[in-house]
């Protein structure tokens, strides 16, 4: 018995670890997808900072979702179908939000030239 | 060569950022998402005496269009609301669906049993899980939604009389 009681205290700690480590998992899930949404009625807050009725909800329903079997880009376009683009922090690729996206691309190009012929005009002056 | 290449470049930039911020001074402000699908699922959600489940569909009887109104007794906006809906309940032809949001069944029942049931039937959401499915924010909100689960009309926050006014002509 007195060589039992270590290994049973073990065995819990252990078993404790796993349930730990699982509702751990599933909670970092969440989070990590809640951190992606836009809490759309509070300003400048995700939905995983957010502690509103609507965030609450959101969450909610991530874990419910994921508890279902649905996949993260799954819960994404469900959300998207339900409050439009603007609940997502990435804004998608589309023909409203090229600019953005090719913008920075460019004047990084365009900037990296000016810079590449400035040093390279400057070094033939040499 | 170079200085012209620069100036250019900056007064295209400039012009650009100020088209930009020119043209955004006359438009709307609010936020109206443009790509929403306006279908909601067939889901069952549960009837707040009862708890059973009641899928969407099998709110219509013969109704073309009914009302979903998500109420909660600790919302304020709903009391204050509460007597329009009321006033929608007394018209033909019009189901009213409550769907009582986050909500202790006690409070919701002191609530109905002080200000009347304008309700034909009241589910519950006790998660707010539901509600999403609808597209809501919050409480109060009012749906407008035909037998085929799209939703025609959408009233954020507390209905008012203007609002009565212009649902009862759409059920006329």
């Amino acid at each position: 018995m007195i060589i039992k009681l270590p290994k049973l205290i073990f065995f819990l700690f252990f078993l404790t670890l796993v349930n730990f480590s699982n509702t751990f998992a599933e909670d970092s899930k969440v989070n990590e997808i809640s951190k992606n949404l836009r809490c759309l009625i509070c300003q400048g807050q995700s939905v995983y900072d957010s502690n509103s009725e609507f965030a609450l909800s959101i969450k909610n329903l991530i874990s419910s979702k994921l508890a279902a079997g649905d996949s993260e880009e799954d819960i994404y376009n469900f959300l998207k179908s339900k409050y439009g683009d603007w609940i997502i922090y990435e804004p998608g690729f589309n023909k409203f939000t090229l600019v953005l996206w090719i913008l920075p691309l460019f004047l990084f190009i365009f900037g990296g030239l000016l810079i590449v012929r400035k040093v390279f005009i400057n070094r033939s002056l040499k | 060569m170079k200085i012209r290449l620069s100036f250019i470049f900056i007064f295209i930039l400039i012009t650009f950022i100020l088209l930009v911020f020119f043209k955004s001074l006359f438009e709307d402000k609010s936020y109206v998402p443009k790509k929403i699908n306006n279908k909601i699922e067939n889901i069952s959600i549960k009837e707040f005496h009862s708890d059973n489940n009641l899928q969407l569909k099998n709110l219509f009887d013969n109704e073309k269009y009914i009302i979903i109104n998500i109420w909660a007794s600790w919302c304020l906006p709903c009391r204050q609301e509460h007597q329009y809906i009321t006033i929608l309940s007394d018209t033909n032809n019009l189901k009213i669906i409550g769907l009582n949001y986050k909500d202790k069944k006690n409070n919701a029942q002191k609530f109905l049993n002080e200000l009347g049931n304008p309700y034909d039937i009241i589910l519950k959401d006790l998660d707010g899980t539901k509600s999403i499915f609808l597209g809501a924010y919050g409480v109060p909100e009012t749906f407008i939604i035909d037998s085929e689960l799209n939703i025609l009309k959408k009233y954020i926050g507390p209905i008012n009389s203007e609002n009565v006014i212009e649902i009862k002509k759409l059920f006329k």
